[in-house]
């Protein structure tokens, strides 16, 4: 008896401390979202409005008047983000297949070489890849946001992780393959790639995730606020007046939106391929 | 379709074996050209973008590369201003390690506590994983706006919170004291559901007749946690522990975002000053040599990672 009251206390502590932590971590969500559908005269309001009246659902709108380029630079963010998932996944899969399942000359030592890319850290390039790009009169558009994405740490990330799934496949599957006459290439790509969709699913959501809220790059590359992205078009909300809270709240909604959408529909896979890749 | 050609089959058997012996090294050798195919983008990327680079900051910061000045050779001039003379350097050096040192224990702590919670199979504990793991995949961008906003001195959510027990909140954002622990604790917030997730899938692989043994004997929870639990998930420790320091070394959004590197320089950190360095007045050869420190900084640690991984890394046969 005593033990039971014992365990269902421990189960009571152990729920209150999760409840604590999970409301710390969504109250800013909850305030987010609250502040966005503010009257703007509402803001300092003491005590704060949790629930606001009126509801001022034209906040969502008015950023589009207050900042024209609002959608324009959403949609900037937005392919760029799509074409460096879409990138990233082809290349660390074709990579990370090779490393994993083909056999050729000095294969190891390539893939240490290029996993040593892994430490180098991107604040440590970027300086020489500026003066290049730069050079290159490649500046000031979305081609550094891209490509150096893709073929740099990002996609080391992806053949590292994809070459893990595909070591846990058993032998006999590509090798059966092979004796059927397959080529590597319609192993790879009629067998191996379908296969991997756990492992594109967590690759997927770094990766976009990674570069929906790069900051460092466009901050250096893009200078022409046609060309900016959501995280550098931010800061458009603040101007010598101050912060408009209101319309800042309701544009971070926006641009939380599709990450959130993205992680919710892969939640499932995601979670499997962060155990079945080996990240642990 | 058949791997072998027609003529084989009337063959004798001695040319079958060398036929089948040519044709095996011909299909070692088709299959290594499309190994090197498939490897090509990366191992180009990493040639333009990280190798090539890599050698060029190291060649940029021994010399006094300006986009505002002809550019000329330097030497180690560079390293020993850095080291010896410059102050916000060294400032930016202990800005950067009192991040990391509160960081790192508070990120490993909760996320390990979070996850020994939510590993029994209770019902709702899937909701909170959710909960807590939401802002890793929310851009950092949004999330260190929000707790700016969060932090406010007036419109803020703690002050007015704090008001309402009759407290006159600081001026968090300003003051040169409490400024880092508050980006500390909301970067801590953003990553601890990722660690989290990490340990989860560890104990989910510590045997559970370890802990029926250990009940058996009438080991105490905590000694179970110190001799097993502890033990058993020291590789992902590990892991989380390099990766965590390494990424704190990095610290750079929030720090534009919340503080601008202030107030004053208590927020100045490495990568913020290398931006600022490079990005602003544009010293790229002095900013390359600063860089190239992070670079050893990271590269040690990296090296540290390796080594004592298999000292001190529990790993089970």
């Amino acid at each position: 008896m005593k033990n039971r009251s014992l365990h269902f206390l421990g189960n009571g502590i152990r729920y209150l401390l999760l409840i604590v932590v999970s409301l710390v971590i969504l109250a800013p969500f909850l305030w987010m979202i609250t502040t966005s559908l503010k009257d703007q005269s509402k803001i300092f309001d003491f005590p704060p409005q949790w629930f606001p009246s009126p509801i001022v659902w034209s906040n969502y709108a008015d950023v589009f008047k207050d900042q024209p380029q609002f959608l324009l630079h959403y949609w900037n963010s937005l392919y760029i983000a799509v074409l460096v998932t879409a990138g990233t996944c082809i290349v660390g899969a074709l990579a990370g297949f090779a490393f994993a399942k083909i056999t050729f000359p000095f294969k190891n030592t390539l893939f240490l070489i290029l996993l040593s890319g892994m430490m180098i850290p991107n604040e440590v390039t970027i300086i020489p890849n500026f003066i290049w790009f730069s050079k290159l009169g490649l500046v000031n558009n979305h081609f550094p946001l891209i490509i150096p994405p893709i073929l740099g740490a990002g996609g080391i990330f992806g053949v590292f992780l994809l070459r893990q799934f595909y070591i846990t496949i058993p032998k006999d599957l590509d090798e059966a393959a092979e004796i059927d006459g397959c080529t590597p290439w319609q192993t790879f790509w009629r067998i191996m790639a379908p296969m991997a969709t756990p492992a594109f699913a967590t690759l997927a959501i770094f990766t976009f995730l990674n570069s929906w809220e790069d900051f460092l790059d466009p901050l250096i590359y893009i200078s022409s606020s046609k060309q900016f992205t959501l995280p550098i078009a931010m800061k458009l909300f603040t101007d010598t007046a101050g912060t408009s809270w209101h319309l800042l709240m309701a544009a971070s909604v926006m641009s939380t939106v599709p990450l959130l959408l993205v992680f919710f529909a892969a939640q499932k896979k995601f979670i499997d391929g962060i155990a079945t890749t080996g990240l642990k | 379709m058949s791997t072998y050609p027609a003529s084989a089959l009337e063959a004798k058997p001695t040319e079958i074996l060398k036929t089948k012996s040519s044709n095996q090294s011909r299909l070692k050798r088709r299959n290594a050209l499309y190994g090197y195919l498939f490897i090509s983008p990366m191992m180009l990327g990493f040639l333009i973008f990280m190798a090539g680079p890599i050698l060029a900051a190291f060649v940029l910061s021994l010399t006094d590369y300006s986009l505002l000045h002809p550019s000329t050779f330097v030497g180690a001039d560079n390293y020993a201003q850095v080291l010896t003379k410059d102050d916000l350097f060294w400032t930016s050096i202990k800005n950067t390690l009192y991040f990391s040192a509160g960081l790192i224990p508070l990120n490993l702590g909760l996320s390990l506590a979070l996850a020994i919670l939510l590993s029994a199979k209770l019902p709702g504990m899937g909701i909170f994983r959710t909960a807590i793991f939401t802002p890793v995949v929310t851009s950092i961008i949004v999330w260190a706006i929000v707790w700016k906003y969060v932090f406010a001195t007036d419109a803020g959510l703690v002050n007015q919170i704090l008001g309402f027990f009759g407290v006159t909140g600081p001026a968090w954002m300003y003051n040169t004291h409490l400024v880092m622990p508050v980006v500390i604790l909301v970067s801590v917030l953003k990553k601890v559901g990722m660690n989290m997730v990490i340990f989860l899938a560890a104990l989910q692989d510590v045997p559970k007749m370890y802990y029926e043994a250990a009940t058996i004997d009438g080991a105490s929870k905590w000694k179970q946690f110190t001799k097993i639990t502890l033990p058993m998930i020291s590789p992902s420790l590990f892991l989380t522990l390099i990766i965590t320091l390494i990424g704190s070394l990095k610290v750079f959004s929030q720090i534009v975002v919340m503080t601008d590197g202030g107030p004053g320089t208590s927020t100045n950190v490495l990568v913020y000053y290398i931006y600022k360095l490079a990005f602003k007045t544009f010293d790229l050869g002095y900013a390359s040599a600063v860089a190239f420190i992070l670079f050893f900084l990271v590269l040690a640690l990296t090296i540290v990672q390796w080594y004592f991984r298999k000292r001190w890394v529990h790993h089970e046969e």
